[in-house]
C-alpha cells in the first residue's frame, strides 16, 4: 500500500515536471510580446505613432533623425510581391505535376530535392544571390544596382518554393478521389480536372499556402541583408538598392549602438510591426487549413 | 472534332509546363552547388578548417567558426531536446484534453511561423541584458533553444503518435502507473523517430545566423571557446563577413565556408536517414 502511494506522488511530480516544460512554449510567447510591447512603448514615448507609421522617410542613424517605416515596409513588400511572383507559380505547378502526373520514381526524387532546396541556410543563399544571381542580372539589365531588390526576391523566391509546393500538396491530397474520377468519366482532360475540379475543391487551403510562404518571405533576414542593400528607399523599383525591415534590425544590430537608445529602440519597434505581420498572416492561414479540415470531417 | 484537338493540346502544353517547372527545382539546386563547388574549392584546404579569422585571404581559416558552432550545438542540445521531448510527452500523453493543452498547442504553431530576428530581440533582451549572461554561449544556446523547441516538439508528438496503444495497454494491463508506461515503453519506442526530428531540427540551427548576429555573436574571434561563458563566432556569420566585403577573394572564401558549412549539415542529415531506415526495420519485425 505504502509502495503504491510513493509511485503515484512520483507520478504527478513526473506530471508536475513534463508540464512545467511544456509551459516553456507559452513562457517563449510571454517574454516576445512583453520584450517587444516594453520597449516599443518606450520608443514611441519619443516618436509620435503616425510619424513612424505613415512617414516617408527613414533615418534614424544619421542626423536629422527621422523615423518614418513606409521605406521599410516598401522594401519588405517588393521583395515578398517579388517572391510570390516566383514562388507561387512554380511551387504550384510543381506540386500539380507531383501529385497528378508523376510517376512515383519522378516523385520519389523530386521530393527529396525539395527538401534540400528547403534545408539550405539562409546565409548560402544570400551568398548565392550576391556572387551568382546579380552579376547574371547585370548583364541582361546592366542599369541595374550592385544591391537590388530583384536579386533578393528571386532567391527569397526559391527560399519558399519547398514550402508552397509541400503545402499545395497537402491540399491537393486532401481532395475526395470519387470528386477527381466523376471528372475523368465526363471525359475531362487531367487539364481540365486540375483546374475545374481539384484547384476550386481546394482553393482555400492553396490561399493559406500562399499566405505561411509569404509570412516567411516577409520574415527573411540574411538573404536580403546580403543581396538587397541597406538604404532604405520608398519605391517600388525591383532595380534599386532598398532595405527589408529585417535587414534594418540586422544593420543596427552590427554597429555599435548603445542599449537604451533611440537607435536601439527602433529595432524593436519594426520588429514588433514584423511580428504583428507575420502573426496575423500566420493566424489566418492556420485558421483557414484547420477550418477546411473541420469542414471535411463533418462531411466525411 | 476541332475543339477535341485545341483541348488535347492545351493538355500537352500545361502538362509540358508542370513538368519543366518541376525538373527546373533540380537545375536550381545543381547550378546552386556547381557555383558554390566552383568558387570554394581553392580555399579549402586543412588550413583554411585551422586558421582563425585574417584580414590577408589566402591566411584565412574559420578555426573560431567549426569550434563556435560545435559548442552552441552542444549546449543547445543539451538544453531543447530534455524540454522539447518533456513538452510532446505532455502534450500527447496527459494534456490534450484539457484548455491548457489546446493554448500550448496553438501556442506552438503560432511560435514556428515567429520569424527568427524576433527570437534574437528576445534573447538579446533577456539572456543578454536582463540575466547579464553577456555575448556568451550560453546566451546564443539559450536563444537557439527557445527558437527550435517549436520544431523538436512538432516532430517529437509525431513520433509519440505514432506509437500504438497495443503497446501501452500491454502495460496498463500488466498494472503500470501512467509514468511507468510513458518512460517504460512509449519513449522507448518513439526515441527513434524523435531522434530523426531533432537531428533536422538542429540541422535547422547550425545554418542559424540572424538570431546570432542580434545577440552580439562576433565575426572576428581568434580563439577557440572554452566555457559557456566566453565570447563566441559561429560558421554562418563567419560566411556572412566574408560574403559581404567587396573583394572577390573573401567571396570564394565564403564559398569554402559554406562547403564546410553544408558537408556539416549534409552528415547530420545522413545520420537522421540512417536511424529511420534502422528504426523502419526493427518495427517490421
Amino acid at each position: 500500500m505504502n509502495r503504491n502511494l510513493q509511485t503515484k506522488c512520483i507520478g504527478f511530480g513526473i506530471k508536475f515536471l513534463l508540464g512545467a516544460c511544456a509551459s516553456f512554449t507559452v513562457a517563449t510567447t510571454i517574454g516576445i510580446v512583453v520584450v517587444l510591447f516594453s520597449e516599443t512603448s518606450e520608443f514611441f514615448s519619443q516618436v509620435p505613432l503616425f510619424d513612424f507609421l505613415f512617414g516617408l522617410s527613414w533615418e534614424p542613424l544619421l542626423e536629422p533623425k527621422s523615423f518614418g517605416v513606409l521605406p521599410l515596409v516598401s522594401g519588405t513588400l517588393l521583395i515578398m510581391l517579388g517572391s510570390g511572383l516566383i514562388a507561387i507559380p512554380i511551387g504550384l505547378l510543381t506540386a500539380v505535376y507531383l501529385s497528378e502526373y508523376a510517376k512515383h520514381r519522378t516523385r520519389a526524387f523530386i521530393k527529396p530535392i525539395l527538401e534540400i532546396l528547403a534545408g539550405i541556410p539562409t546565409i548560402v543563399y544570400g551568398y548565392f544571390a550576391l556572387t551568382f544571381i546579380t552579376p547574371m542580372l547585370k548583364q541582361i539589365i546592366p542599369s541595374i544596382d550592385v544591391f537590388n531588390a530583384l536579386s533578393g526576391a528571386i532567391v527569397v523566391g526559391i527560399m519558399i518554393l519547398p514550402m508552397v509546393s509541400s503545402l499545395c500538396d497537402d491540399a491537393f491530397s486532401g481532395v475526395p478521389k470519387s470528386l477527381k474520377m466523376g471528372g475523368y468519366a465526363l471525359g475531362a482532360t487531367s487539364f481540365e480536372v486540375i483546374c475545374q475540379i481539384i484547384m476550386p475543391a481546394s482553393a482555400s487551403r492553396i490561399l493559406a499556402a500562399f499566405i505561411l510562404a509569404l509570412s516567411r518571405a516577409i520574415g527573411e533576414t540574411m538573404a536580403v541583408t546580403l543581396a538587397a542593400g541597406a538604404t532604405p528607399h520608398f519605391t517600388l523599383n525591383p532595380l534599386e538598392s532598398i532595405q527589408t525591415m529585417t535587414a534594418y534590425i540586422v544593420q543596427v544590430s552590427l554597429g555599435d549602438t548603445p542599449a537604451g537608445g533611440i537607435e536601439y529602440l527602433t529595432c524593436f519597434a519594426v520588429a514588433s510591426l514584423l511580428f504583428f505581420i507575420t502573426l496575423v498572416m500566420n493566424i489566418l492561414g492556420q485558421r483557414i487549413i484547420h477550418g477546411i479540415g473541420k469542414k471535411g470531417g463533418q462531411n466525411s | 472534332m476541332n475543339k477535341i484537338k485545341r483541348r488535347k493540346r492545351t493538355e500537352k502544353i500545361f502538362l509540358w509546363a508542370s513538368r519543366l517547372l518541376s525538373w527546373s527545382t533540380i537545375l536550381i539546386l545543381v547550378v546552386l552547388m556547381a557555383h558554390i563547388l566552383i568558387e570554394g574549392t581553392h580555399y579549402l584546404s586543412a588550413g583554411f578548417l585551422n586558421n582563425f579569422p585574417s584580414r590577408f585571404a589566402a591566411k584565412a581559416g574559420m578555426k573560431a567558426g567549426i569550434w563556435g558552432s560545435f559548442w552552441l550545438m552542444v549546449m543547445t542540445t543539451l538544453i531543447s531536446v530534455p524540454v522539447g521531448i518533456a513538452s510532446a510527452l505532455f502534450l500527447e500523453e496527459y494534456g490534450i484534453k484539457g484548455k491548457i493543452g489546446k493554448i500550448i498547442e496553438v501556442n506552438v504553431s503560432n511560435l514556428a511561423g515567429v520569424p527568427s530576428i524576433v527570437y534574437g530581440l528576445l534573447g538579446l533582451t533577456v539572456f543578454v541584458r536582463y540575466a547579464d549572461f553577456d555575448r556568451s554561449l550560453l546566451s546564443g544556446a539559450l536563444t537557439l533553444s527557445l527558437l527550435i523547441l517549436p520544431v523538436i516538439i512538432v516532430a517529437s508528438r509525431e513520433a509519440i503518435k505514432a506509437v500504438p496503444n497495443t503497446i501501452r495497454y500491454a502495460a496498463y494491463a500488466l498494472g503500470a502507473h501512467k509514468h511507468q508506461v510513458i518512460f517504460g515503453h512509449v519513449l522507448p519506442v518513439a526515441l527513434a523517430g524523435i531522434l530523426t526530428g531533432v537531428i533536422l531540427a538542429l540541422s535547422r540551427a547550425i545554418g542559424e545566423t540572424a538570431p546570432l548576429i542580434i545577440i552580439g555573436a562576433l565575426a572576428y574571434v581568434s580563439f577557440t571557446p572554452e566555457s559557456p561563458m566566453d565570447e563566441f563566432s559561429v560558421m554562418p556569420i563567419q560566411i556572412y563577413n566574408w560574403a559581404g566585403r567587396p573583394k572577390a577573394e573573401f567571396h570564394q572564401l565564403a564559398a569554402s565556408g559554406i562547403i564546410v558549412l553544408l558537408c556539416l549539415m549534409l552528415t547530420m542529415n545522413l545520420i537522421a536517414v540512417i536511424i529511420r531506415h534502422k528504426s523502419s526495420k526493427r518495427m517490421n519485425l
